[in-house]
Formats: structure tokens, C-alpha cells, sequence
């Protein structure tokens, strides 16, 4: 009822108006296209064509870091005075919402090209040498803190379970459904470790128990907490963040 | 000389060469995308008790703008070595950039400010513009290996320790960006003053004044 009535009192008017109308709306609607497209980056990067060159752009950021990645050279090491206290909880949620691990029946699974694939209980994995670290955990958000992580060497883990270190991946599934991978180069470095304690302790819920990556060659968010299950590929596995749009490799 | 130069009025001369305007706007481009991606950076984990307006930042969350940032870098790093290597090598920044003594500066900077700086020669620049512009050169160049420096605080530590270690770094990152920012926004004023500057950086001369 409510149409037909509209259509007839747009037929009351001349062809001439209605174009000069509908051209008025169609210049109106380009410009505050185009302003808007100038308006902020953030229309650009939702832009198509733009976010695939910046992503092909980080792609090429990975292979320039991996390019620039040298295998011997070791991350600062601090004093123990220079421990920032207390350490800093960062995670994709909040302190009140850290996962409770049960120790006694935890075991981390192997999968991918490792020849060992039997389940790791948490006696075995602190039965392992261990070793310890002072180094500067960076966020990519860019705050700082220094803290003292001791595990194994991921380096010897990887031998100890006939992982194929020729692969290019080693992805890590957590517990707290976090996930996220990295390249074999990066696994293999003295400093990278399974961490099972921060500051001479076993490691507290809020920092990762029973074990996270402590990789001090790239950012925080490369070092996941509460590892359930870690695997070797060389299908590239991504991760929590990285598939959102942080950059994979993350080196620092 | 060939025909179109022949064509040209006598008193046309050339101001800024064609490599130059190039990586004027090239670089006039960078630093913009640079900048604001930069100011989202800041803003996720700021220094200082203030963060930049959403509005003035680019790239929407952390993730976006450190892909900008990331990006714009390497146009930024190639156009700055293909200006400086220029500038160096053929002798541009000598020609144009020097002499400065401290005493012509601080004369022009003066003159300016009464509005009373002369800008008769438009191939000359005066002390006033050449302070500003070694400046700005030289704190692009602590922008960059600032930001190398945060980037890569264990590949490049030895730079990182240089800039005073990975917190201090931040800091000579954030105050040659507010150099930068503060050189263009004069810039700019300066453009304003004397509109016929402009068109020169796009089409390379004027007509002698």
C-alpha cells in the first residue's frame, strides 16, 4: 500500500529531476566512499588488495628474520639483581582464569616426524639435565621484564626423542588451547628450553605449570605455557596469535 | 641540451633534480605510514603518561599496524640509502647542505621568526633550512638503526647496546620520531609561508625570481 503510494508521487515528478536526483546521491555516496577510504588505516586494512600486500609483505618479513637468524649468537644473560619482581602474567586471558594442571596424571604427547613417540611424565622430563637462564622476555606489545627460567635444552630433548631436525616446524598445543610453532633454526638454539621452573621453583600456574617454551630469541608470545602436546612437520602450523595477523617468525 | 630544455624561458632554473623529488615524496610517503603505524605501537604498551588519539593512528589494532610498520620499513630503509648514497657521492649534500656555522643558523633562525628571512633564490638554501635538514637526515638515521635495535635485540645486540640496551632503545626510538615529527610540521608551516617552494618539488625548477 505504502510502496504503491511512494511510486506514484515519484511519478508526479519529471525523468529529468529524478536523474538529476539520483546523480546528486551517486556523487554524494563516491566522495564519502573515497573520504572514508582515506579516513584511517584502519578502513585500509580491511581493505583486500592492501591486507594482501601486508601479508605477503610479513611473509617476507619471516624469510628475512630466518635469513638473519644466526644460530651461535646468545641472547643477553643478567644478574640475578636484575630480576624484575614480580614478573609480569600476560596470557590471551586473564590471571583469574589460569588453567589447574593435575602433576600426577600430566603427560605430554609427541607426534609428527620424531622416532620416540611414547608420552613424557613429568619425572621423566625433570630427570633430564637441566640448565638455567636470566634473560629479557620481550612483548610484542613492547614492554620488557627479565626473569630466571631453568629447564632442559630443547636442543637435547629434540635428540633425546629422534626428532627429524632436518624438518622445518615444531608446532606446541597447550592446555590452555593456546597454540603456536617455530622454526627449526630457533628450535635447535643453546638457549631455548622446556622450562619446568621460574626463579628456582617449580614453575606456578599463572607462569606455565608444568612447562612452557622459554625461547629468548623471540617475542613473548612465541613461548607457550602449559605445553600438552608438541609436534615436528614441515607443513607450516601457525599459531594463536600469528593466525590473526602477528608475524610468524617473531625473532628477536 | 636537448629540445625541451631549448623550449624552456631563459630564466628557468633547475632547483631540486629529478632523484631527489623521487625520494622526497617516496620518503614523504614512508615517514606518514611510519609514523602513525608507530603511534599504534606506542599505544599498546605506552612510555609515557599519554597515549596518541585512535583517530591519528594507522592499522586499527597492534597486529595491523605492526604489519604497516614492517612493511613501510624496508621503503623507507631502500629510498633513505638511495638518497644518502646520492647525496654523498654526488656531492648534493655538500653543495647544499654546507657550510653551516652556528652563528648563520642562529642569524636565520632569528630573521624567520620576524618573518624577515629572505627567499629570493629558491637553489639556495639558508642556514635556517640547512640545520633543519641535516637534522631531519640525522634523526631519520637514529629512527632506523633505533629501530633495528628494538626489532632485533639479540641478532643485533651489539646495536641495541649502543642505544643504551632494549629500554633504551625505545626511548631514542620514540624522541628521534618526535624530532621527525616536530622538523616536518615546521616543514610544513614553512611551505605554507612561501607556497612557491611546492610546486618546485614536483616539477623540479622556477623561474628566477
Amino acid at each position: 500500500m505504502k510502496k504503491r503510494a511512494m511510486k506514484s508521487s515519484l511519478a508526479a515528478h519529471s525523468a529529468p529531476q529524478i536523474q538529476a536526483i539520483e546523480r546528486r546521491l551517486f556523487l554524494k555516496q563516491g566522495l564519502s566512499l573515497g573520504a572514508l577510504a582515506l579516513l584511517s588505516g584502519c578502513e585500509l586494512t580491511e581493505d583486500g588488495a592492501v591486507q594482501r600486500v601486508l601479508t605477503s609483505m610479513s611473509r617476507w618479513n619471516d624469510a628475512a628474520q630466518g635469513w638473519l637468524f644466526n644460530p651461535d649468537k646468545l641472547a643477553p644473560e643478567y644478574p640475578a639483581s636484575a630480576i624484575t619482581t614480580p614478573f609480569p602474567f600476560n596470557a590471551y586471558y586473564g590471571e583469574d582464569e589460569v588453567r589447574a594442571v593435575d602433576a600426577s596424571s600430566y603427560q605430554l604427547e609427541l607426534a609428527g616426524l620424531i622416532r620416540d613417540k611414547k608420552p613424557w611424565g613429568l619425572l621423566e622430563l625433570y630427570a633430564l639435565p637441566q640448565t638455567s637462564q636470566i634473560t629479557r622476555h620481550i612483548c610484542v606489545e613492547g614492554w620488557s621484564a627479565i626473569g630466571k627460567w631453568g629447564g632442559v635444552r630443547f636442543s637435547t630433548f629434540l635428540e633425546r626423542i629422534g626428532a627429524d631436525t632436518s624438518a622445518k616446524y615444531v608446532g606446541f598445543k597447550c592446555l590452555d588451547d593456546y597454540y603456536s610453532s617455530i622454526d627449526m633454526a630457533s628450535a635447535l638454539h643453546p638457549q631455548t628450553l622446556l622450562a619446568f621452573r621460574y626463579a628456582d621453583q617449580i614453575l606456578p600456574p599463572k607462569y606455565g605449570f608444568p612447562m612452557k617454551l622459554r625461547i629468548p630469541t623471540k617475542l613473548g608470545f612465541k613461548n607457550p605455557k602449559h605445553i600438552a602436546a608438541m609436534f615436528v612437520t614441515n607443513t607450516h602450523p601457525g599459531g594463536y596469535w600469528e593466525d590473526q595477523g602477528y608475524n610468524w617468525f617473531s625473532g628477536s | 641540451m636537448n629540445a625541451a630544455q631549448q623550449d624552456r624561458p631563459a630564466e628557468w632554473v633547475q632547483i631540486h633534480p629529478l632523484i631527489v623529488r623521487i625520494a622526497h615524496w617516496v620518503n614523504a610517503l614512508a615517514i606518514l605510514i611510519m609514523v602513525t603505524s608507530g603511534w599504534r605501537i606506542y599505544n599498546a604498551s605506552p612510555l609515557f603518561d599519554f597515549r596518541i588519539p585512535g583517530a591519528l593512528t594507522l592499522g586499527g589494532w597492534l597486529a595491523g599496524a605492526l604489519q604497516w610498520h614492517f612493511a613501510a620499513m624496508w621503503l623507507l630503509a631502500a629510498n633513505g640509502l638511495v638518497y644518502v648514497f646520492y647525496g654523498i657521492a654526488s656531492g648534493h649534500f655538500r653543495r647544499k647542505l654546507l657550510p653551516i656555522t652556528f652563528a648563520a643558523v642562529l642569524h636565520d633562525v632569528l630573521a624567520a621568526l620576524r618573518g624577515e628571512l629572505a627567499h629570493g633564490d629558491l637553489s639556495v638554501y639558508n642556514a635556517a633550512q640547512r640545520a633543519a635538514y641535516v637534522a631531519i637526515i640525522v634523526a631519520g638515521i637514529v629512527l632506523v638503526f633505533s629501530g633495528l635495535a628494538i626489532w632485533k635485540p639479540v641478532q643485533l645486540q651489539e646495536l641495541t647496546a649502543l642505544c643504551g640496551g632494549y629500554e633504551g632503545a625505545r626511548l631514542v626510538h620514540f624522541f628521534a620520531m618526535a624530532i621527525v615529527v616536530l622538523l616536518v610540521l615546521a616543514h610544513l608551516v614553512m611551505v605554507i609561508l612561501v607556497p612557491r617552494t611546492f610546486p618546485t618539488m614536483i616539477t623540479g625548477g622556477a623561474r628566477r625570481a
